[in-house]
């Protein structure tokens, strides 16, 4: 295949992508001589633009199903109004009441023990580590949240790394009350991006601009000297780059199977029961994504820690990095898509017409020379 | 989005129906609107070309670029009436007159030297020169009984395309 040469991992993303898309049509018998009809005649292509829009498997990824509503009944409405007063009205004021209560603990504790002791401090390091995972207990219990954990939990060894399939960002909270990771994230704006800045940066969590280019080499030369580090927090990638709904798990970046140790895979599944989990984040903010399971009864998932993997001899990262996107779709129970979720964000490369493009104009010209 | 079919009532469905030649049943339309729906993110009452090329296969398409050109903008009905003929059961007639519609996208009613030489430049990209494509064309049209100069119109599509067999469909899908 032409123009693999490049060694970024678009293209080689991209690869994989276009053995789905050369379809049957593409394939042509042995040539024929060629007709006006088989000129004129785009019904394949349309085809295949019709099928687009009519269902897509890259949109089915984002799509968030709203809960069939249940409280038509005479009696199941004021039961369900009841709920809403309780919820709106009790619970969540509760709720906020704690995770401030909570907050003010933990800056507290954070503030002196961040600037009265020195960096590199050992205490400080693990004070810090204990304080980031209470602040995400207080968040989960701030929604109610039924963690079941299943498998050893994480310890911290160097030449590790964990990746998880990625919902929301409260995957990152759900995973760090149990151990404070190192968290590779997109950069965010507002009150996020200010707790980034200062909290996270404590527990070693690494940061990154979609939309800029070169971010990707001083990503991965963080990553490199992180994983290297002997007492450094383990660190967590989401492969997929996004938030996908919980239904389906787009194409994982390699970056995380080329680090050359180990992959241990998280696998996290939400039970839909009361909240759906998935942030949808064009169609709500992170605030408004925290209201709204803060006003719900309860956030119930799943999280397996499955046995850490290795490079095989002779496989390459895609490999790998598909290797273990089986591993976590299977348990959690997710179907697998073909797509790189960078497509959410930037259109596809142009590369990939080209090679429809580039079998039909040879398909002409060799039946042209037919008699 | 909710519970879309209560947004459209028995009314509209029929109404979008009769507009598409009954050519889907009601539960596809019905899907074909939360479809709609999901495409058409600020609700405005059409999608944009933006939220059609954020559909990857869609994008992907040689002809896209021509294709948004006639379904940028449509409400519902036309957007419906537009799919209906890749619907099963759409005739081959029908078929063609899509692709002719595809072809003379500036709607004058005939397809030009110029429209064809289009479509086969999206269909081919920079793997052919202008002269090739020139080239093929002219001769296919020649052994067809056609010449260059002169427009070819509906007739002739159906003419050169008709054969039994062509498919063109989609199916909706219906949960």
């Amino acid at each position: 295949m032409a123009g693999l040469g490049s060694s970024s991992s678009e293209m080689d993303l991209d690869r994989l992508n276009i053995e789905e898309y050369l379809t049957v049509e593409s394939i042509r018998e042995s040539p024929r001589k060629l007709h006006l009809r088989d000129l004129l005649d785009i019904s394949p292509t349309l085809k295949e633009a019709a099928g687009a829009i009519v269902d897509d498997s890259f949109t089915r990824c984002f799509k968030s199903n709203p809960p069939e509503p249940w409280n038509w009944n005479v009696y199941l409405f004021p039961l369900w109004c009841l709920g809403v007063v309780i919820r709106y009205g009790i619970l969540f004021p509760l709720r906020v009441t704690i995770l401030a209560a909570g907050w003010i603990a933990f800056f507290s504790a954070f503030l002196p023990v961040h600037f009265l002791l020195g960096d590199h401090n050992k205490l400080r390091q693990k004070v810090e580590r204990k304080l980031v995972e209470m602040i995400c207990s207080v968040f989960v219990a701030s929604w109610t949240g039924v963690i079941k954990y299943h498998g050893p939990r994480p310890s911290i060894r160097p030449q590790q790394v964990f990746v998880a399939n990625h919902t929301s960002m409260i995957d990152f909270i759900i995973l760090e009350q149990m151990t404070a990771f190192a968290v590779i994230m997109q950069k965010h704006p507002g009150w996020v991006g200010f707790i980034q800045k200062t909290i996270l940066e404590s527990v070693g969590c690494i940061w990154f601009n979609r939309t800029e280019s070169k971010d990707r080499e001083i990503v991965a030369r963080k990553l490199r000297e992180h994983t290297q580090g002997v007492d450094k927090n383990p660190v967590l990638i989401f492969p997929e780059g996004t938030c996908v709904n919980n239904h389906y798990t787009v194409m994982f970046k390699k970056g995380a199977f080329e680090l050359g140790c180990a992959v241990c895979p998280v696998a996290i599944k939400y039970n839909k029961i009361f909240v759906d989990a998935f942030w949808n984040s064009k169609k709500q903010s992170f605030t408004m994504h925290l209201v709204q399971l803060m006003t719900s009864w309860a956030v119930v998932c799943d999280v397996w820690y499955l046995e850490p993997q290795y490079i095989r001899p002779g496989e390459t990262p895609i490999e790998f990095a598909e290797r273990v996107r089986d591993m976590i779709s299977i348990r959690a129970g997710l179907k697998k898509v073909p797509w790189d979720g960078y497509l959410k964000y930037f259109r596809p490369s142009p590369k990939l017409i080209e090679r429809k493009q580039q079998i039909f104009a040879e398909s002409v010209l060799q039946r042209l020379e037919e008699k | 989005m909710g519970n879309a079919s209560s947004m459209l009532t028995q009314y509209d469905i029929e109404e979008v129906q009769e507009h598409c030649h009954y050519l889907f049943s009601q539960q596809e339309i019905v899907a074909l609107y939360n479809r709609f729906c999901q495409l058409d993110r600020s609700a405005k009452g059409f999608i944009s070309s933006e939220e059609f090329l954020s559909i990857p296969e869609f994008s992907l398409n040689p002809l896209s670029q021509r294709l948004l050109k006639m379904v940028d903008g449509l409400n519902f009905k036309e957007f419906v009436a537009f799919l209906s003929a890749f619907s099963p059961l759409a005739t081959v007639p029908q078929k063609i007159e899509l692709i002719f519609k595809v072809y003379d996208v500036d709607g004058k009613g005939r397809v030009t030297f110029k429209d064809l030489m289009e479509v086969l430049g999206d269909l081919t990209g920079s793997f052919m020169s202008e002269e090739q494509r020139e080239k093929v064309l002219s001769r296919v049209l020649e052994e067809a009984g056609y010449s260059r100069d002169s427009p070819l119109l509906l007739e002739d599509f159906m003419k050169v395309l008709c054969k039994p067999g062509m498919t063109m469909e989609v199916e909706v899908p219906v949960d």
